[in-house]
């Protein structure tokens, strides 16, 4: 039977992209479905497959939806296992991957977005708060080619999508991500030599605009 | 692996606290002995700190010296050390199904339980809206249920493991908190389970006792 993939997606969207490394990291074809979500027009399938959040990503397979991005990451490793596995096999491994991916979560995201949205009041806290979340990952990685090791996984694969807003926290920060993390910046270059990175990853120059209109929209630009 | 040894796995917690609980109940449910060590929040353990120093929070387990934070990750490293012999499995084995556990636990922690406690904290002016919202994650909580007895199926599951909140702690602070949210009337599939749930043999004796659990929640709320 051949498999019906579908991905309810926002180009720009961190989340959505851990999805789209991912079909590409096992070089699965799908369908890619752009949702309308700064035109507040929510598709009837997104609303229908993701009823309880009705957010993106959602990973439609053969008509059955898998939501919240790690869980569709771990799904295609799952299903797709004969190639590229994400996680690693040993269950204490696979512990530590879960428990950073989900410190991205946790701490990364909140923390570059209210750096992000900061207003000039809030500025300083926000970037103490994003340089302490962006250090521990920092010493995370430490000398290693991938926070999985020697293999491009599952805590790389939660990452990686952020580094295409790194300009984006220069720009309303007062650091230079190369100074203050310079492991994560080679971590990020050596990830956009991978194939499924540099293919996934949304255009830098239409992320800037973006970010630039959303930042608009909440006056802090 | 030997695990024989109950020095080898430990697990740092707080006994009131329902996500410390949840590591409590796998444990038991696998039959896995333990060493167990009660933690002071106020006053964090050198053990506490050496084991998770990035969130020094609890839960931790430990095992043969590994730690590992994080209660949903924790419940699913016990199913995967522990698994031989098909002891208990707390998911399914197709991945769909996995798929749908994991995104209720995750669920339960982003949405629901957040909504109940502020419900059952909430202040005279934001108690209306923080309700409703409780309710409708309720509503969504016994959709999932369906005719179920457990969300695991005939079995406790990992979703009916991180729903010791729901089972257990939600009837004792909306009774403190004067409200009526978990009840036969509003949700009888949900009441249900909770009952079969706080019932269940190795359920009931992983749980904390209701009058203590009862006393240190209301002297909180005194505060």
């Amino acid at each position: 039977m051949a498999d019906e993939v579908v991905l309810l997606n926002f180009w720009s969207s961190p989340f959505g992209l851990r999805a789209r490394i991912s079909l590409a990291e096992k070089g699965i074809k799908y369908e890619h479905k752009e949702e309308d979500l700064l035109g507040n027009n929510k598709s009837t399938l997104l609303l229908e497959m993701n009823p309880v959040h009705k957010q993106i990503p959602v990973l439609i397979h053969n008509g059955k939806p898998v939501c919240e991005s790690l869980n569709i990451v771990e799904y295609i490793d799952q299903v797709w296992s004969d190639t590229s596995p994400l996680l690693p096999s040993d269950p204490y491994q696979r512990a530590q991957a879960r428990f950073w991916a989900d410190y991205v979560d946790k701490k990364v995201f909140p923390a570059q977005k209210k750096l992000c949205f900061a207003t000039k009041e809030e500025k300083e806290s926000a970037e103490k708060e994003f340089l302490d979340a962006f250090k521990l990952l920092e010493e995370q990685l430490g000398d290693k080619d991938y926070f999985g090791g020697d293999n491009f996984g599952f805590v790389d694969i939660a990452f990686v999508p952020f580094c295409s807003f790194f300009k984006n926290y220069e720009t309303v920060g007062s650091f230079k991500m190369e100074e203050e993390f310079p492991k994560i910046c080679a971590w990020a270059k050596r990830c956009m030599q991978k194939e499924s990175v540099s293919k996934s990853l949304p255009d830098s120059q239409k992320v800037s605009e973006l970010f630039s209109e959303i930042r608009k929209k909440f006056g802090v630009e | 692996m030997d695990s024989s040894d109950n020095e080898q796995v430990r697990l740092l917690g707080k006994w009131a606290s329902p996500f410390s609980n949840r590591i409590d109940l796998a444990l038991k449910l696998k039959g896995v002995p333990y060493k167990y060590s009660e933690e002071d929040l106020a006053n964090k353990s050198v053990d506490l700190l050496k084991y998770n120093p990035v969130h020094k929070k609890v839960p931790v387990f430990v095992h043969n010296g590994n730690s590992i934070a994080e209660s949903l990750v924790i419940l699913e490293y016990i199913d995967e050390a522990w698994n031989n012999n098909n002891n208990h499995p707390f998911l399914p084995k197709d991945p769909y199904h996995r798929a749908l556990a994991r995104f209720w636990c995750k669920t339960l922690d982003d949405k629901i339980l957040p909504a109940i406690w502020n419900a059952c904290w909430s202040d005279e002016k934001g108690r209306e809206k923080a309700v409703e919202e409780a309710l409708e994650a309720l509503k969504i909580l016994q959709d999932e249920l369906k005719e179920k007895k457990f969300f695991g199926g005939d079995t406790i599951g990992l979703v009916d493991i991180a729903a010791n909140f729901i089972g257990y702690w939600v009837s004792i602070l909306q009774e403190i908190a004067g409200l009526e949210l978990l009840t036969i009337e509003k949700f009888p599939k949900l009441y249900k389970w909770s009952q079969e749930y706080i019932n269940h043999p190795v359920i009931k004796e992983g749980l904390p006792p209701r009058d203590e659990l009862f006393a240190f929640f209301k002297a909180s709320a005194k505060k």
